[in-house]
């Protein structure tokens, strides 16, 4: 049973996350958390835009708070995202990782040792090779991986980069991503009411 | 792939070890800080010094006070910057100096104060508004290598470009250059700044009350600690300031689900600064 999706995004990623979530009904079971590579002084714009563009409910993730299904949390500019085993988000004003702040590694390294096997990480478009490492270590912690289809992305580099360093389950374009995504929930689903 | 559920198990124990050992031997108690946060901030350190386990990394740390001064470092995130979030300090400036100028004397507590970028620019608005002559700023931190950094106030100069562009966009009323003299790849923070700082190490775990203060700021601290040791780091600050004082708190930080939420009033919602209405 899944606990978590994290998804990684850098140039590019604002349409490829729209496309996603915008598929994923307003019930969907499993939380979301979500590094999207920005400025660090960036405003809600990403958030705004993503929350008109779906059913979930799409907000900038708060220190401390505990993640929910039906919900959709989008890092705040310029903080490392972490989670927690209780399920909670841990924010960090540590040093960038791979030239950014928010790292999708980061993120990806402690949702591995928090949720281990049950944990769904998604590298989608990017000019650069963060996430890559993280989701090798989330394989290696047994979750299961995704890559969007490089040949699809905006900028290819870093679902690239994680599909070399990572081998991950599936290569795909994300309305399969979706698509997966769904099905995967609903296994969640039938597992819980057994 | 196999899960990798050992290996997860014994690093959970290596680190309640190291955290005991930590504690036990050199007085630092890092069991309430975010797990998630310890984790990583073990594995950078396990990086640099290439060992194989935490276990051994806890006999250098143990055996050797160099290796537990760096292990210290790596902990304390020194991450800082002058006038880090400007629109902080242009609301500070709007909304909280127009009553602090009402005080004869003002006494400051800065928590976490890192290598000291907060306390200058902290020192540079209170000049600007005319209010550092009446001012002491207590700076503290509980790591004495960056405070060592803070009381020097020598900064790289790459840094300096990115400074000016907060600095105005914080509102400043002068020119940042007349604030620090240029040295080679350098710049000294101005003497006058210094004046009225008196920096010294304290541990918001472990140690008490500081100050009857005015203004207690404490910016991206609390964000490495859990709940139950947030709570408790706000009733001391809440201890340590007078009624009607002024709480700053980084921006994503909040006294909100705490104990003394109560006692306070919100000034600023997006800056995160607080008023304490009752005692
Ligand atoms: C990310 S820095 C924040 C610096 C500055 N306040 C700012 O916002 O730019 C965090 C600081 O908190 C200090 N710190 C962490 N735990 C502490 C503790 N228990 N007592 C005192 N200082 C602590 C660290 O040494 C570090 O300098």
């Amino acid at each position: 049973m899944y606990k978590a999706v994290v998804i990684g995004a850098s140039a590019g990623g604002m349409y490829a996350i729209k496309t996603l979530l915008a598929s994923l009904p307003g019930n969907f079971r499993i939380p979301i958390i979500i590094v999207q590579h920005l400025a660090p002084d960036s405003d809600n714009y990403l958030v705004e835009f993503l929350d008109k563009n779906t059913g979930l409910t799409v907000k900038e993730a708060d220190e401390k708070e505990v993640v929910k299904g039906g919900f959709v949390y989008v890092c705040p500019p310029n903080y490392h995202i972490l989670v927690e085993e209780n399920m909670s988000i841990s924010l960090s004003a540590d040093e960038k990782v791979n030239y950014s702040r928010p790292s999708i590694d980061v993120l990806f390294y402690s949702a591995a040792d928090a949720f281990q096997e049950s944990l769904i990480g998604i590298v989608l478009t990017g000019a650069n090779d963060d996430g890559a490492r993280g989701l090798f270590y989330i394989k290696k912690k047994g979750g299961l991986g995704i890559v969007q289809n490089p040949s699809e992305a905006e900028s290819p580099q870093m679902p690239t980069a994680a599909i070399l360093e990572a081998n991950p389950d599936h290569v795909l374009e994300i309305r399969q991503i979706s698509k997966m995504l769904l099905q995967l929930a609903n296994q969640n689903q039938d597992k819980n009411s057994l | 792939m196999k899960s990798d559920s050992d290996n997860t198990l014994r690093e959970k124990i290596e680190i309640d070890l190291l955290i005991e050992a930590v504690n036990r031997f050199y007085g630092y108690d890092f069991s309430d800080y975010s797990k998630a946060h310890i984790k990583r901030r073990m594995m950078v350190f396990l990086a640099k010094h290439r060992f194989e386990s935490i276990s051994e990394m806890q006999h250098h740390v143990l055996h050797n006070p160099q290796v537990f001064e760096d292990f210290l470092n790596n902990f304390s995130i020194n991450v800082t910057e002058m006038f880090r979030d400007p629109g902080f300090y242009s609301e500070f400036r709007k909304h909280i100096i127009p009553t602090l100028k009402t005080y004869p004397y003002l006494k400051i507590w800065i928590a976490g104060c890192a290598t000291g970028e907060e306390v200058y620019s902290f020192a540079i608005m209170l000049k600007e508004e005319g209010l550092l002559s009446r001012s002491t700023i207590y700076a503290t931190d509980f790591n004495s290598e960056a405070l060592q950094k803070a009381g020097k106030a020598i900064y790289s100069i790459d840094t300096i470009k990115s400074y000016t562009a907060n600095y105005q966009k914080a509102g400043g009323k002068s020119s940042f250059s007349d604030y620090y003299m240029a040295n080679y790849n350098s710049v000294i923070i101005d003497k006058s700044l210094k004046v009225n700082v008196v920096f010294a190490e304290h541990n918001l775990v472990t140690d008490g009350v500081f100050t009857e203060a005015n203004l207690i700021v404490c910016r991206n601290v609390l964000i490495y600690f859990n709940r139950e040791l947030q709570d408790k780091v706000l009733s001391l600050f809440n201890d340590s300031l007078i009624t009607g004082g002024f709480l700053a708190l980084g921006t994503k930080e909040t006294i909100q689900f705490s104990s003394i939420a109560n006692k306070y009033s919100t000034v600023s919602k997006e800056n995160k600064i607080y008023k304490k209405s009752i005692i």
